[in-house]
């Protein structure tokens, strides 16, 4: 009988050390990195002393540090989410895109595209409305039968599928949208400035306070239904409102940042293993995860072809991916999720 | 104390309880058997308002179920369901959760919740285990991590339903004796058991089911004398006197 040494105290301590140096090692080379390079020093002179009127000051404040909050922002958010979408629904597949949240705010950038091309400073607002309001309907068409895990995902599925009709169907009807859509649909952190980022980081910020108070609801509703009642959970109506929280949180990310569905499925998977599902510690690690991974991708898309941008929601899928079946290959012994 | 009242119970017209008097007193182990399908678990899940009631009344320690709420109810009686979820949790973190019912804000557990949980750790031979997470487990350690979260919720009525499945003959009848001690601190003992020649030797009330109706209730000696288990259970239950008292065993 040996004690199970993945979950000690001592290991969660040196993983949150861990995630917190990689996370700010990532946010250093995000602000550093770029076609034009800034010396550390020169990071610092800027974020500390302000706008000097140097070139490299500008960069630093007006093109990179909104990117560097923008990666951070979307990738602890859609990470967040997706632990809880993982979490309440008991199935490794999960992710923000389960709830409908992808298809959403697609159908509402799509029709954005269409109707307002001109008009591009809509689309966030829009995809966000998007995104909870087709969760909210998912959660709703579920709730009705009492939110059972099977019924919220095949609910997510129709209405997922239903969604993307209609935006085939947009995208039929108005050819000349395909373009702005497109770019919506792969995900990137460009062209964001720190004004545009207040309203998310404010909908993500409240959104994650309530995740983080509900971690011992999470827990108990991980142990099954009925023992969620029989602990004094009423388990369907918790299912909801977590479910909420998540498309909250992916819906505040994919509204600057376009459909990076990824980060929501693969973050949560790599923190369990280190993790286990204890929320308390899962969902701050998931967080710091999601940062982490989303700030390399992003330094990644920028700096590899330069002077060619990727977009970061590709470099994500082809670091990402490959990263995470190494993970899979190397697990030794088949824990279920 | 909880007391049933012509409960009737079940779900979406399809009623599985037929009207069952039954109560479970404080200070005893009410074992429930009876055939598969019989209506036991939805007699316990029935009797903490975790299914549609269809008629009767159901009183927690004196109070109808229908004005307590969840964590009300949780506060007073601890349930162990049949089939439990295997999260990648420790077992010391899941006897913890047998304090959520108590969970005030902030949302944290206080050092009065650590100590019911070591308490319920010990007293559900889980100790060892506690730094181990569920899937780890063997099938019996498992069910030690779940006995630990029921103990730790110290309710003054307790539910287990089959909770000497997965055990082995010694884990069985160390369940056996907790519940033993649990009645004799005044608590009322719920189990509901598939092994009759146990319930027979360990119970101090035996309530038989059948088609979702009581058929018999009454102490074990009682409801042997009067014949029912033969007929319940289609076969031929029989006893002999031995120097280690009544044994009970299929002809």
């Amino acid at each position: 009988m040996k004690s199970s040494p993945t979950y000690s105290t001592a290991n969660k301590a040196r993983l949150f050390a861990a995630l917190i140096t990689i996370t700010l090692l990532a946010a250093a080379l995000s602000l550093a990195l770029g076609p034009v390079g800034v010396a550390p020093r020169e990071v610092l002179a800027a974020l500390f002393g302000g706008d000097d009127g140097s070139t490299q000051a500008r960069i630093v404040l007006y093109a990179r540090l909104p990117r560097t909050a923008g990666c951070v922002l979307a990738g602890a958010a859609l990470a967040v989410s997706g632990a809880l979408t993982q979490s309440v629904l008991a199935n490794p597949l999960a992710a923000p895109s389960t709830i409908g949240v992808n298809a959403g705010a697609g159908l509402a950038a799509a029709l954005c595209c269409a109707i307002a091309p001109t008009a591009q400073a809509l689309t966030p607002l829009a995809a966000f409305a998007g995104a909870m309001a087709a969760a909210l309907l998912v959660l709703l068409i579920a709730e009705r039968t009492g939110a059972a895990k099977i019924t919220l995902v095949l609910a997510g599925v129709a209405i997922s599928n239903i969604l993307a009709a209609l935006v085939d169907a947009v995208v039929t009807f108005a050819p000349d949208a395909l373009n702005a859509y497109s770019d919506f649909r792969i995900g990137s952190l460009d062209n964001l400035t720190l004004p545009r980022l207040a309203a998310p980081a404010i909908v993500a910020a409240c959104a994650l306070a309530a995740a983080f108070s509900l971690t011992n609801e999470l827990d108990v509703l991980m142990l099954g239904g009925e023992t969620a009642e029989s602990l004094g959970l009423r388990a369907g109506r918790m299912r909801v409102v977590l479910l909420a929280v998540a498309a909250a949180l992916a819906g505040s990310a994919v509204s600057f940042a376009g459909l990076l569905g990824f980060v929501g499925l693969i973050v949560p998977h790599i923190i369990r293993r280190f993790t286990g599902d204890e929320a308390r510690a899962l969902l701050p690690a998931s967080a710091l995860g999601g940062a982490a991974l989303l700030l390399i991708c992003d330094t990644a898309s920028r700096t590899l072809f330069a002077p060619y941008e990727l977009p970061v929601g590709i470099t994500l899928a082809l670091m990402g991916g490959p990263f995470f079946i190494w993970l899979l290959l190397r697990q030794r012994r088949g824990r279920t999720a | 104390m909880i007391e049933l009242r012509g409960l009737r119970a079940g779900y979406r017209g399809e009623e599985i309880l037929k009207g069952v008097s039954l109560s479970f007193e404080p200070g005893r182990v009410t074992v429930l058997c009876g055939p598969n399908g019989c209506g036991k678990s939805t007699l316990l899940k029935a009797a903490l308002g975790m299914i549609p009631r269809l008629g009767g009344e159901v009183y927690i320690d004196g109070d109808e179920i229908g004005s307590l709420t969840r964590r009300e109810i949780a506060r007073r009686a601890a349930y162990m369901p049949q089939e439990r979820a295997v999260p990648s949790i420790t077992v010391r973190r899941m006897a913890l959760h047998g304090r959520f019912p108590y969970l005030g804000y902030p949302r944290r557990y206080g050092r009065d919740d650590y100590a019911a949980a070591e308490r319920a750790l010990a007293r559900a031979d889980a100790a060892e285990l506690a730094e181990r997470a569920l899937p780890e487990l063997s099938g019996g350690q498992r069910q030690r991590a779940y006995l630990a979260m029921a103990l730790a919720q110290e309710t003054a009525s307790v539910l287990m339903d089959e909770p000497t499945a997965f055990l082995d003959v010694g884990h069985q009848l160390a369940v056996m004796d907790t519940a033993r001690s649990l009645a004799g601190e005044g608590r009322a003992v719920v189990l509901v058991l598939h092994d009759l020649c146990l319930a027979l030797k360990r119970a101090d009330t035996l309530a038989v089911m059948d088609g979702g109706a009581l058929a018999i209730c009454g102490t074990p000696d009682e409801v042997y004398a009067s014949g029912a288990l033969d007929e319940v259970f289609a076969v031929k239950i029989r006893r002999a006197l031995t120097p280690e008292g009544w044994q009970y065993y299929y002809v």
